[in-house]
């Protein structure tokens, strides 16, 4: 009979809570949808209706896409082109080159590799404004400054991690299938490639998400290394929007913000589980 | 077979050594590149009066004196402080608080956890402006806005960080707290515990690993904070001294490194580059306490 009735108040008590963060969730997404309502209203609504349904005198239609497609000094096409092939170099560089060295660190495990593996720990404590000057500025001799030469310093400045997570990686990694591959004449190329690359396949994408993540968000590498005349990318474009001109326009600006996500809440929908646990597995690094 | 293990370790490590060209040449390359001449000279530099990197003079620890002497630097630092540890604790409580309740096995957990973390995939500018059209909107309706008051400056940036942070936080609260035994609970239970007892005396000890991860995370991400500061407020709203050097009332440290190197006309680039070696021995300070303490759990457990 107790036992029921506690059943029942524990019941109750799981619906009352799965009401409780219904509506927390609704409030979580409101800020997205604010951006949704306001990409469609015309600017001067935006500021004195923020959160109104762009109905009537307010609805703008696709004008504020149309508009914001040349809006800033800067077509958004090339930022969104020149952030796409940034993310997409800079991951599958660090990804072929960490993998490759952080093998070479775990196995010979020679002197100059250990103090390489506590340089790479080291970076991960220094944050970028430690470097930032002096980074740009190598950067810029060596003529870096472009989409297609910028993933060199990212996988300068983001090996420590990925690096840090492979090697811990390979080392659980029994030995024995690499003996084998070596006695069956794999040479060392071979043996990574064939037999230890397919392996790391979970960490590839552990890492490949946190990095994809950094290189697509990031502002302040892209906007002091590239030359922002020529080349800008997706965060690039909606800084200079707001700080270039005197009067912003927010309905164009919000639209681009609109466009700006929707590839990221797609890329979430679609591969949520490994991000969630990718994003776990980088925050664990200590 | 402990014997074989051994020898074939050194045949991979022999026949491997030398190919190092190929597996290292290039992240080395790299890392040289991006980190380690930066990182060295960067050092040097903040030890020097210079405009160009060409024409640097060593001048010695004037530029140390000049950022503890830059009250805008001061301000930034105990705003960061204060900023780092009131999102610490309330990001941290909502998170556990949001985690525990996703672990009992309630109807749509999944969808939950979905939207709760969405906001961490959003870049940091684009967050920025999001939330600053928010703010206008709310504070426009009593005739002000975010960038006129540095208290709107400051828990407008709070909740911008609740929003993003919350569901990052969740995910680490998550798995330590399926981890905890369930045979405890169930003695818990048994012994007639009450819910608050077997929360503070059962769950919380459990899933100390966990509190200890997200402290830092959250104190350390307080800390860096650039990109949202920038987009919200940029440091508005601006306070002119006596001394005719303006304060940013709701800049943290690592904008303020950038406005020194970027913003100002006069030559301030050794101030901002001390200025950055001081911010790198904090952060990595926070960071080698947080690997001592870890260790040290470790080895207790």
């Amino acid at each position: 009979m107790n036992k029921t009735r506690s059943l029942a108040a524990d019941r109750r008590r799981k619906t009352a809570l799965s009401a409780v963060l219904a509506v927390v969730c609704v409030i979580y997404v409101l800020p997205v949808l604010t951006v949704v309502l306001n990409s469609f209203k015309l600017n001067t609504f935006v500021k004195t209706d923020t959160f109104a349904l762009p109905s009537g005198e307010m609805w703008a239609g696709l004008e504020n896409f149309i508009k914001g497609m040349t809006f800033g000094n800067y077509p958004f096409w090339k930022s969104a082109a020149y952030s796409v092939v940034i993310t997409l170099l800079s991951t599958a560089l660090i990804l072929l080159c960490t993998s490759m060295a952080a093998w070479y660190i775990a196995r010979v495990n020679s002197k100059a590799c250990r103090a390489l593996y506590f340089l790479c720990v080291f970076s991960m404590v220094v944050p970028f404004q430690m470097v930032m000057y002096t980074l740009s500025k190598t950067a810029d001799q060596l003529k870096l400054n472009t989409p297609w030469t910028i993933p060199i310093v990212y996988l300068g400045f983001g090996a420590g991690l990925a690096i840090f997570m492979f090697v811990g990686f390979v080392k659980s990694i029994p030995l024995e299938i690499e003996e084998a591959a070596a006695i069956d004449g794999c040479g060392p190329l071979r043996t990574f490639f064939s037999v230890v690359l397919p392996m790391l396949k979970p960490t590839m994408i552990s890492v490949g998400i946190l990095e994809i993540m950094w290189v697509w968000n990031d502002y302040l590498l892209p906007v002091l290394v590239l030359d922002i005349n020529e080349y800008r990318t997706i965060p690039i474009h909606i800084q200079y929007l707001k700080g270039s001109y005197g009067t912003v326009d927010l309905g164009a600006t919000m639209a681009l913000i609109l466009l700006s996500i929707i590839p990221v809440i797609i890329f979430y929908l679609t591969c949520q589980k490994h991000i969630i646990k990718g994003v776990a597995a980088g925050a664990v690094k200590g | 077979m402990k014997q074989k293990k051994i020898a074939g370790g050194s045949t991979i490590r022999a026949y491997t050594r030398r190919w190092w060209p190929l597996f290292l040449g290039p992240v080395v390359c790299a890392f040289i590149i991006g980190f380690v001449w930066p990182f060295i000279q960067g050092i040097y530099l903040s030890f020097c009066k210079f405009r160009l990197i060409s024409d640097a003079q060593f001048i010695g620890l004037g530029n140390y004196i000049k950022a503890f002497q830059d009250p805008s630097f001061i301000h930034a630092f105990w705003y960061t402080a204060l900023f780092a540890i009131v999102s610490l604790v309330i990001i941290n409580v909502l998170a556990f608080a949001v985690a525990c309740a996703l672990t009992q096995g309630i109807k749509g957990s999944n969808l939950f956890r979905t939207v709760f973390f969405m906001p961490n995939l959003i870049g940091g500018i684009v967050l920025g402006y999001i939330w600053s059209m928010i703010f206008d909107g709310i504070l426009g309706r009593f005739g002000t806005s975010i960038l006129l008051e540095s208290r709107f400056g400051f828990w407008g940036l709070i909740i911008l960080m609740c929003w993003q942070q919350v569901g990052y936080m969740m995910i680490i609260y998550i798995a330590g707290l399926q981890a905890v035994p369930e045979d405890m609970l169930e003695a818990a239970r048994i012994d007639g515990a009450t819910r608050s007892q077997t929360l503070f005396r059962v769950t919380i000890p459990n899933v100390m690993p966990s509190i200890t991860i997200c402290m830092f995370l959250s104190l350390t991400n307080g800390f860096k904070l650039f990109d949202q500061n920038l987009a919200l407020t940029g440091g508005q709203p601006f306070i002119i001294q006596s001394g005719g050097t303006t304060v940013k009332t709701t800049e943290m440290l690592a904008l303020n490194i950038y406005n020194t190197f970027y913003g100002s006309s006069s030559a301030s680039q050794g101030t901002a580059q001390a200025k950055a070696v001081i911010f790198f021995i904090l952060v990595a300070g926070l960071g080698l306490a947080q690997l001592a303490y870890t260790r040290r759990k470790e080895v207790q457990q």
